[in-house]
């Protein structure tokens, strides 16, 4: 930096922690009740120090169900949300990798065509054609499937961008090269160009897992069996039903397992996730 | 950038975008030429018979107070959310960019609300403001302030925006950041030579040079404000109260889902789309060319 002063470093610390505070604090809230009973919860004066409940909080949340109203247990919501989150992520890297292949390694007619139909795809979200879309997925009786889950999601464009940008970047002597040595393109799309995406593969699935898991408008419209919730679902009817019934600490005992698995995968894969979201989105 | 080796196959390229392009047929173009063509018939209570009837949904839109409520809702709603949510992120980032002994732990404990689900946040929040246990709403209503987002729509607005604002912050904190570091050290130490202090370096030096990843991050965060706040919305307040917290997006969900107007929302569906794709061409024609690259 061009000067040291060590006021400006304290101020820095200081916003810093700020940020750093307001970003923590609900969830630190959401770890404290989640340990403690319901009476403590919802009495209006709770510890700022973890209760004795923790176990049995967990326990029921995870086994029994949220509340007295939707007692779905977090376990089967769990497995929903990591089917469908895996689903999107793996789908979504097959496709778009296929295709970026064919894209960038071929000249066939309607190549542009076919660059510019996936293309226009990043216009438009699934929310804005929300109806048309759940119709569709009712048509072909995926309603309550994981299959209805996973597709719809992954029909966007992002993945074969990148996939694209990426083979762009790889040296056409690699190509030469194999050729030479008699692969055709089956050959060296397994063995050259494969492992050489592992670095792209590894920050797109990142990206997607946490798009997929949090999901919520999706869902919400084509599960209509508690069985096929995922969890962020279940939280938000938990809490319509918490309201009255006051059962607070299970749902914030849910809210924290549902941050968990995202919040773990960026903290875990920082390096990658930054990276793929800087090459996906410029 | 064309690539000057290439196989030479009939059918396989076909046969490698099949699948991406059958999903993108399917889930995508279908249901939103459905859409369009939806917006001008009328179906039905119970969506048996489907009649033509040309412009009369968007007419009937038109005529609704309650959808200039929530167009004015929506521009209240993202310029909140975009401007606070970047100059927040502005701030956090040109402090940890300052080459601090200690920075590091910072960036990780700043970017992980990413990762938080809107609807997730949405819950977090709504716990600490709950007007009868949330440990927040006390404190404000010791200051006689009649906190109650359930009842008031101005709460329940400022409520959703700080949600809003809260999740947005991690990600344009990031890009930010990268944006800071990308600016050559020499160009400030020139400003610094020639006797800027590090306030005006800032606004003449480094912003104007930081406005390519601003630009960007104004369309994403548009994009945001638009489409991913719907969880945060349908968990902390559900539009209301009185519809105080209905965007457009939103209006679709209610219309479609509680009100049974498929017609109606499909209508709203084409002018979101236009919308979205005229603010999007808008800003890469003219807002772009004033950026400095």
């Amino acid at each position: 930096m061009v000067e040291h002063r060590p006021l400006s470093d304290f101020i820095a610390y200081a916003i810093l922690t700020l940020g750093v505070l307001i970003v923590a604090f609900p969830v630190y809230l959401a770890l404290i009740a989640s340990t403690h009973d319901a009476a403590t919860v919802v009495g209006g004066h709770m510890p700022a120090t973890p209760g004795s409940q923790t176990l049995e909080n967990y326990y029921r949340a995870i086994f029994i169900g949220g509340s007295r109203t939707s007692r779905e247990p977090v376990a089967n919501m769990l497995i929903n949300s990591f089917v469908s989150a895996i689903g999107i992520a793996v789908g979504k890297i097959f496709i778009s990798i296929l295709s970026a292949y064919a894209v960038v390694y071929f000249r066939f007619p309607f190549r542009k065509t076919a660059f510019w139909i996936i293309f226009i795809t990043l216009m438009l979200p699934v929310e804005v054609r929300i109806y048309p879309t759940y119709k569709v997925v009712a048509d072909l009786r995926m309603l309550d499937t994981y299959a209805g889950l996973i597709l719809p999601l992954i029909a966007s464009a992002t993945g074969t961008l990148l996939f694209r940008q990426f083979f762009m970047t790889v040296p056409d002597e690699l190509l030469e090269a194999s050729r030479i040595d008699g692969a055709g393109p089956f050959r060296f799309f397994w063995d050259t160009l494969l492992p050489l995406s592992v670095t792209t593969m590894a920050a797109l699935f990142v990206i997607q897992f946490i798009y997929g898991w949090n999901q919520y408008l999706w869902p919400l419209l084509i599960t209509t069996q508690d069985s096929m919730q995922t969890i962020v679902i279940g939280i938000k009817k938990m809490l319509v039903a918490t309201d009255e019934l006051a059962e607070w600490q299970l749902a914030m005992a849910t809210t924290v397992l549902a941050m968990l698995p995202p919040v773990a995968v960026v903290i875990f894969m920082q390096r990658l996730f930054v990276r793929g979201l800087v090459q996906t989105e410029k | 950038m064309e690539k000057s080796t290439v196989f030479n196959n009939r059918l396989l390229p076909y046969l490698l975008l099949l699948p991406q392009l059958v999903i993108t047929v399917v889930f995508f173009y279908w249901p939103a030429s459905q859409a369009i063509w939806q917006s001008f018939l009328r179906e039905d209570a119970f969506g048996l018979v489907s009649e033509f009837v040309g412009l009369e949904n968007y007419q009937a839109l038109f005529a609704q107070p309650e959808y200039y409520q929530s167009m004015l809702t929506t521009v209240i709603f993202s310029t909140l959310v975009a401007t606070l949510s970047l100059s927040i992120a502005l701030l956090f980032a040109t402090q940890a960019d300052k080459n601090l002994k200690a920075g590091g732990p910072y960036k990780t404990l700043m970017i992980w609300p990413y990762a938080v689900a809107p609807a997730v946040a949405g819950v977090l929040w709504f716990f600490m403001f709950q007007p009868s246990l949330g440990m927040l709403a006390r404190p404000l209503r010791g200051m006689g302030i009649d906190w109650n987002p359930l009842l008031n729509g101005g709460h329940a607005m400022t409520l959703v925006v700080m949600v809003s604002v809260w999740k947005q912050i991690s990600y344009n904190f990031l890009f930010f950041l990268a944006g800071l570091q990308a600016i050559p050290r020499s160009v400030i130490e020139a400003g610094a030579i020639d006797g800027a202090r590090p306030m005006r370096r800032f606004w003449t030096i480094v912003f104007p040079l930081l406005s390519p990843t601003t630009f960007f991050l104004v369309v994403v965060n548009i994009v945001y404000v638009f489409f991913d706040t719907f969880g945060i919305i349908d968990a902390v307040t559900g539009g209301g109260p009185a519809g105080a917290t209905t965007t457009m997006v939103y209006k679709v969900y209610a219309d479609g889902r509680l009100g049974g107007d498929l017609g109606g929302s499909a209508a709203q569906s084409v002018i979101l789309m236009i919308i979205v794709i005229a603010l999007t061409a808008i800003q890469f024609r003219y807002v772009e060319r004033k950026v400095q690259y």
